[in-house]
């Protein structure tokens, strides 16, 4: 593939040949690295920084590689290489994560090396997606396409993902880094549960300015990040971001992996004095060094293919004719699509998460299957979701209804966008070391009870979390039904927690009671969904209902005896 | 190893105090942070140096830096990355320009980050050969952001080349 001439990839940065020699570079870094290890060299314990910054995990049966799909944009040929990992390397499948990366379970350290070479060769990585340091950035599964988006904001999030690589200050932070952007008012990246979240919106003279969340975050200690700064310049970005990284490197606790997020920080200092030393270490700074010029923001930019948005006058009334013709369809239409800022356009979201299915795991060929309608229907274009989903950002109205027939075929048609059924789970105990209980069956289980799509219709948006322990990798606190594995006496049990919420209504569940017993578990909450049927009043949905009635009312239903 | 700077061996010309051990009244000295005052004290035309843990706030050394010739940071482990945000504030904030030198238990992968944050020279107990350490400095070439040295840019965004 050409980037270096007007085929721009659709929807992400094209790299030119100093990106990609610096691709290159750093996978020979990384195998000498694993040679120095393998010889002895290196002790574990030094070579773990090493390898995490290269995505690489030691979990409980083998090592995993998280790859980076940065701002979760990858092209059509990209999705082909991890197929092709999958089938080479793993055992013919990849997961989807929370924060729009690839993971893949069964990796052997000695083949990671060729793994990166040959990811390299689609400009692709496993660069910091683990490791104390700024993770990927996330952003809107909609970004560029979405009907409510004010501004782009994956030109920022690539500014920041190339800032961000291999930065000399902050690689080796108390504790992972996490930030998310958005360009939308309706927050789809949970900007106030990141370690800095960024709201970007048009400014003065068309330049965008940023709102700065800081220091929000799930795991042991959820907190809903703080807003530290308004209306930020664009041509502050950097500088202020360096501002925040470096007080919390220089300030961060260390003596405790579980204290050390920024999080910690902001809630020991309080946010005036977290403030005080950020704006102060910003005053010093030289900030021409760092100021980001609309220059080097609009070069970034035109590294950027835009898709040609052409479409049929009709496109629109087709597609509502095709929707007539086919319930199904329409149903499909009504759950798993998001308006688009063209008329004749819409997006998308393709399910990963079928009845009964594990979360976010795609098959080898469902990746194949997925770049080849990516070619066919969204110029090559694919959107990793924090849900774990795919969304083919920019598909013609009037050829919707193919694209639905050739997902349906393939087991990719589930009509659960947002609805019981689109479920986040953590890997658990599985897969991971830190695990104690098993999120991935009670997924199963409860998606396979909820199957019927009419009934998860009717239930309305109900967001279910599972995290396998209280490192929170399934955001339970964010859900507006939580579930969190924990260890009683050698047994798995169920905590479960309501009125989480990632969105503009953010909010932290509340743990109802007691944890449950495995096998009790996804009964309790078919009661629990029961009662809020009966319950809910008008339109509500589910944290609707919630909110209105409190944990009370449905705290009978969920330890009803059996 | 013995003191690296830019990818080579070279010469040692400062004496480290630790402890309570005597300050030399002459010569290139090291002291501990504890005891600057007393390292001040000397003669004001004698080289001094003072070794700061990762704790210190360096806007306190403000006062000492016209005197200073050499700040030593310190890797308590590898894992601790404050001495690189020490080293850069000492470049940036309080225009440092003697010598920075990282001590304790860095590992050579992680030469480039601190070459890129001001620190000049390497005292390290690490067994690994120079050569180790050099290939460290010189795998990578290209950089994705602002740095003390003020690399020469390529092109793209903050993109530089770095050796």
């Amino acid at each position: 593939m050409s980037t270096d001439t007007a085929t721009l990839p659709v929807g992400r940065y094209a790299y030119d040949q100093v990106d990609r020699t610096f691709l290159s570079q750093r996978v020979a870094q990384f195998r000498e690295q694993v040679n120095r290890r393998i010889a002895g060299d290196l002790s574990e314990d030094e070579f773990k920084p090493l390898r995490l910054m290269n995505g690489l995990y030691l979990q409980l049966h083998a090592y995993m590689l998280r790859v980076a799909v940065p701002y979760g944009m990858m092209g059509s040929d990209q999705m082909r290489a991890l197929a092709h990992i999958a089938r080479t390397y793993d055992r013919d499948y990849g997961h989807f994560t929370t924060r729009q990366n690839v993971q893949f379970n069964w990796i052997r350290l000695e083949d990671t090396p060729d793994i990166l070479e040959h990811l390299a060769r689609v400009n692709m990585h496993a660069i910091q997606t683990s490791g104390n340091c700024i993770r990927n950035v996330t952003c809107d599964e909609f970004a560029g396409a979405a009907a409510d988006e004010l501004l782009d904001p994956r030109i920022h999030a690539e500014i920041l993902r190339q800032w961000s690589t291999l930065h000399p200050e902050f690689s080796f932070l108390p504790r992972k880094f996490k930030i998310a952007i958005s360009g939308s008012p309706h927050d789809r990246v949970a900007a106030r549960f990141h370690d800095i979240g960024l709201v970007a919106r048009p400014g003065p003279q068309g330049r965008p300015v940023f709102d700065v969340f800081v220091g929000g975050g799930l795991g042991r200690t959820p907190i809903i990040g703080v807003q530290l700064r308004d209306n930020l310049p664009e041509e502050d970005l950097l500088a202020y971001l360096e501002a925040i990284v470096r007080v919390y490197n220089a300030y961060g606790r260390r003596d405790n992996m579980y204290k050390a997020r920024i999080k910690i920080l902001v809630q020991a200092l309080g946010v005036e004095q977290f403030r005080e030393k950020v704006d102060a270490e910003f005053a010093l700074m030289n900030r021409a060094d760092y100021r980001l010029d609309p220059a080097i923001v609009d070069g970034i930019r035109a590294r950027f293919g835009i898709p040609d948005l052409v479409a049929p006058a009709d496109a629109a009334q087709n597609l509502a004719a095709d929707r007539r013709a086919d319930p199904a369809f329409d149903r499909w239409v009504r759950t798993n699509t998001h308006p688009h800022r063209n008329d004749g356009f819409i997006c998308a979201v393709v399910s990963v998460k079928p009845d009964g299915g594990i979360p976010g795991d795609v098959t080898a060929d469902q990746m194949d299957l997925i770049a080849d309608l990516a070619d066919g229907w969204s110029f090559g274009e694919i959107r990793v979701t924090h849900m774990q989903n795919v969304v083919l950002g920019h598909v013609r109205k009037d050829r919707l209804r193919d694209l639905w027939h050739r997902l349906v075929a393939a087991g990719l048609g589930t009509p659960n966008i947002g609805l019981v059924g689109d479920i986040i789970a953590c890997p658990g105990l599985d897969y991971c070391a830190l695990a104690n209980a098993r999120s991935i069956p009670i997924a199963q289980k409860l998606s396979a009870r909820f199957a019927d799509p009419e009934l998860q219709e009717r239930i309305g948006r109900l967001n279910i979390n599972i995290s396998g322990c209280i490192n929170a990798c399934g955001h339970h606190h964010a859900g507006h039904i939580g579930i969190l594995g924990v260890d009683k006496r050698g047994e798995e049990f169920f905590q479960l927690t309501l009125g989480g919420s990632a969105g503009n209504d953010v909010a932290i569940g509340q743990i109802i009671g007691p944890a449950l017993p495995e096998d009790e578990t996804v009964d309790a909450i078919a009661r629990l969904i029961d009662t809020y049927l009966v319950l809910r009043q008008g339109d509500e949905q589910f944290i609707d209902t919630y909110r209105r009635l409190g944990a009370a009312s449905f705290k009978d239903a969920v330890y009803a005896p059996a | 190893m013995p003191l690296l700077e830019n990818g080579h061996i070279v010469d040692d010309a400062w004496v480290t105090v630790t402890g309570d051990d005597p300050i030399p009244a002459t010569g290139a000295v090291i002291v501990p942070f504890a005891r600057l005052e007393e390292g001040l004290a000397r003669a004001g035309d004698t080289p001094l140096g003072v070794t700061i843990g990762p704790d210190v706030d360096v806007a306190l050394l403000r006062p000492a830096l016209p005197r200073l010739g050499l700040v030593a940071v310190t890797f308590t482990s590898f894992r601790d990355g404050r001495a690189f945000t020490q080293a850069r504030a000492l470049r940036e904030h309080l225009s440092f320009t003697g010598e920075i030198r990282a001590t304790g238990k860095p590992l050579p992968d992680q030469y480039e980050f601190m070459l890129r944050c001001g620190i000049t020279t390497v005292q390290t107990e690490r067994p690994e050969a120079v050569s180790v350490w050099q290939q460290a400095h010189e795998i990578i070439s290209v950089a994705y952001q602002p740095s003390i040295l003020h690399e020469r840019a390529q092109g793209l965004g903050f993109r530089r080349f770095v050796s």
